[in-house]
């Protein structure tokens, strides 16, 4: 099968998970080089190629402009299209970042084809047939299976598959593609707050709950957050008491992790919050009350008071962390 | 101007989620559905926009199961003007490429200016229809949109990405927009909104009524859900209490490090 992979890139910094994307890619394939191209879409980003080199693609098709510097899905979208007429291949993969999410409803819509967003697992017998996604936050999986003659469209969960060196000269091959006229236009892309890394990629989280009391005490997360290289979450319940911002939320109305380390500070446990961390590799809780349903999942529970327990962890970790 | 607010009905967020017992289906019966959480914010948006304009139409519309009406009423006692539910009957397990062909021409119909939903169902969370609705339309869109600010026929809009950077874009109208958390906050529904929503205009309509051939749908690319599964149960794990805590964080960080090797 020929598998066209888009290689996201911000600010011409390649996203790690597009090698899973490549690795993948080459998985589906059968190992054929020749039938993986990768795909990416900026402005001076033709260097990207050599980082690709021997994940699986002989080819990567490079679309430059200077209004493709910036995301703009209706750009993307027409690049990924000529890209797709190119090569012709039988699947176009990605990642369910916020780019990919963006970019591939527009695109298999345009092809009238079937799409599945956010797989954790490929079904693989006899060719690409589907594969498994999560559902209600993680609460379910679904098995999906595409209908159909037609091209095949699918993301992958970034942080679930490997991504592994095999073969492929990934030479540059260019593509000239017109900027889209459809009434978009990027006027800026404005920084976040913090250079922190975004609470879907970390690797490990420290969140607080109703029980932080206020924003100021947010702050001895944060402190043990600094220590542990991690991204500090928060429950619903403590975004809607305004402890913390929207973005910082866990849960299935906010946002979907899978760190490798998560640590639950002052947080009970409601269905919808741990439906968006239960993949968590490793689950600590810290809580007052010893029935709290978070001590169900957690794979270490202390019971004690966060404040008392969090700036002590966070020593602890200092000395066999630095 | 015509707004249109796309609609979807799930679950309640602390529903258990149950399967069918031919793992095909996902069990309905005793579960409390609500409008998707983010679609209140979709509602909520369309209204304030026609308050500031001063005038408007909003049309609350979905395509779904007889039952979606308690959902669109509750939308018109926030204050929507009109409902149309379109009926899904030989639809009901269809991807999302499929509703958003019944839904774009849906719109082609109503021709509004501003099409606004939420940026994913919490049930499937996918995020396709609104984005695919606004492909099949020819229309730009933005999704996951915390700020909206119409200005005639264009609108400047900011949307959230990874780390909370914020994309602004400018666009021009007719288009489509998710509403995410930060855009508003939702308004309750009124004792007499509730009382006034049973009597505003309320139509249903088949996909046939609105162009759509069914058997044609059917017969397209698409995706289906071949079964679903319950995630494995975490074995139970070490729980700590009744000791000092400097004991017990000692402890849990020595496991950390020592059995599950996560530092």
């Amino acid at each position: 099968m020929k598998v066209l992979v888009f290689l996201e890139q911000r600010e011409g910094k390649l996203k790690s998970s597009a090698l899973e994307a490549l690795t993948t890619a080459s998985k589906i394939s059968g190992g054929q080089a020749a039938d993986v191209a990768g795909l990416v879409i900026g402005q001076q980003v033709e260097g990207l190629a050599a980082e690709v080199k021997g994940y699986g693609a002989d080819t990567v098709f490079v679309a430059q402009h200077a209004d493709f510097e910036k995301f703009n899905v209706l750009n993307y979208a027409a690049a990924t299209k000529a890209a797709i007429d190119e090569f012709k291949p039988d699947v176009v993969l990605g990642i369910a970042s916020p780019m990919g999410r963006d970019l591939f409803p527009r695109v298999a819509a345009r092809c009238n084809a079937g799409l599945i967003t956010d797989l954790v697992d490929l079904d693989l017998d006899g060719g690409f047939t589907g594969g498994t996604k999560p559902m209600y936050a993680g609460k379910v999986l679904a098995k999906i299976a595409f209908q159909g003659e037609g091209i095949k469209f699918a993301t992958l969960r970034p942080n679930v598959f490997p991504s592994q060196e095999s073969s492929g000269d990934a030479s540059v091959k260019t593509l000239e593609v017109t900027p889209a006229q459809g009434g978009l236009n990027v006027v800026e892309v404005r920084k976040g707050e913090s250079d922190k890394q975004d609470l879907t990629e970390a690797t490990r989280i420290i969140s607080g709950g109703r029980a932080m009391g206020s924003s100021d005490n947010f702050k001895v997360l944060h402190d043990c957050a600094e220590v542990l290289s991690a991204t500090v979450g928060a429950s619903r319940a403590a975004v809607d008491s305004g402890y913390a911002g929207h973005d910082m939320q866990v849960g299935q109305t906010g946002k979907t992790v899978n760190p490798s380390l998560y640590v639950a500070c002052g947080i009970s446990g409601s269905i919808q919050h741990m439906a968006g961390m239960r993949t968590s590799k490793v689950i600590v809780a810290i809580n007052t009350d010893p029935d709290a349903p978070i001590f169900s999942i957690a794979d270490y529970g202390i019971v004690a008071d966060l404040f008392e327990a969090v700036p002590i962890m966070a020593g602890k970790l200092k000395e066999i962390l630095s | 101007m015509k707004i249109l607010v796309l609609l979807k009905q799930t679950p309640d967020t602390e529903a258990k989620i149950q399967i069918s017992a031919n793992g095909k289906e996902i069990e309905s019966s005793g579960v409390k559905y609500i409008v998707n959480p983010y679609d209140e914010f979709a509602i909520e948006e369309a209204l304030l926009i026609k308050k500031k304009l001063g005038s408007g139409e909003v049309v609350i519309a979905s395509f779904g199961s007889s039952d979606v009406k308690e959902r669109i009423l509750r939308g018109l006692a926030m204050g929507a003007d009109r409902g149309l539910l379109i009926s899904n009957e030989g639809l009901e397990q269809c991807d999302g490429l499929t509703v958003a062909k019944v839904l774009s021409a849906c719109i082609k119909q109503e021709n509004p200016q501003i099409v606004l939903c939420g940026k994913q169902g919490i049930d499937d969370d996918n995020m396709h229809v609104g984005t695919m609705t606004a492909e099949l339309l020819s229309w730009p869109h933005v999704n996951v949109v915390t700020k909206l600010e119409v200005n005639g026929d264009s609108a400047k809009v900011e949307r959230e990405v990874e780390g909370g950077q914020v994309e602004v874009y400018d666009v021009k109208l007719p288009a489509v927009f998710g509403a995410h958390k930060a855009l508003n906050t939702p308004r309750y529904a009124s004792l007499p909104g509730i009382m006034k929503a049973k009597r505003k205009p309320f139509d249903q309509k088949t996909p046939g009524d609105i162009g759509v051939d069914v058997a044609q749908l059917k017969s397209e690319n698409a995706t289906v859900v071949a079964s679903y599964s319950l995630p494995p149960e975490k074995p139970a794990g070490k729980l700590f209490k009744d000791e000092p805590v400097e004991e017990m964080v000692s402890k849990v960080v020595k496991l950390l490090r020592e059995e599950a090797k996560v530092l």
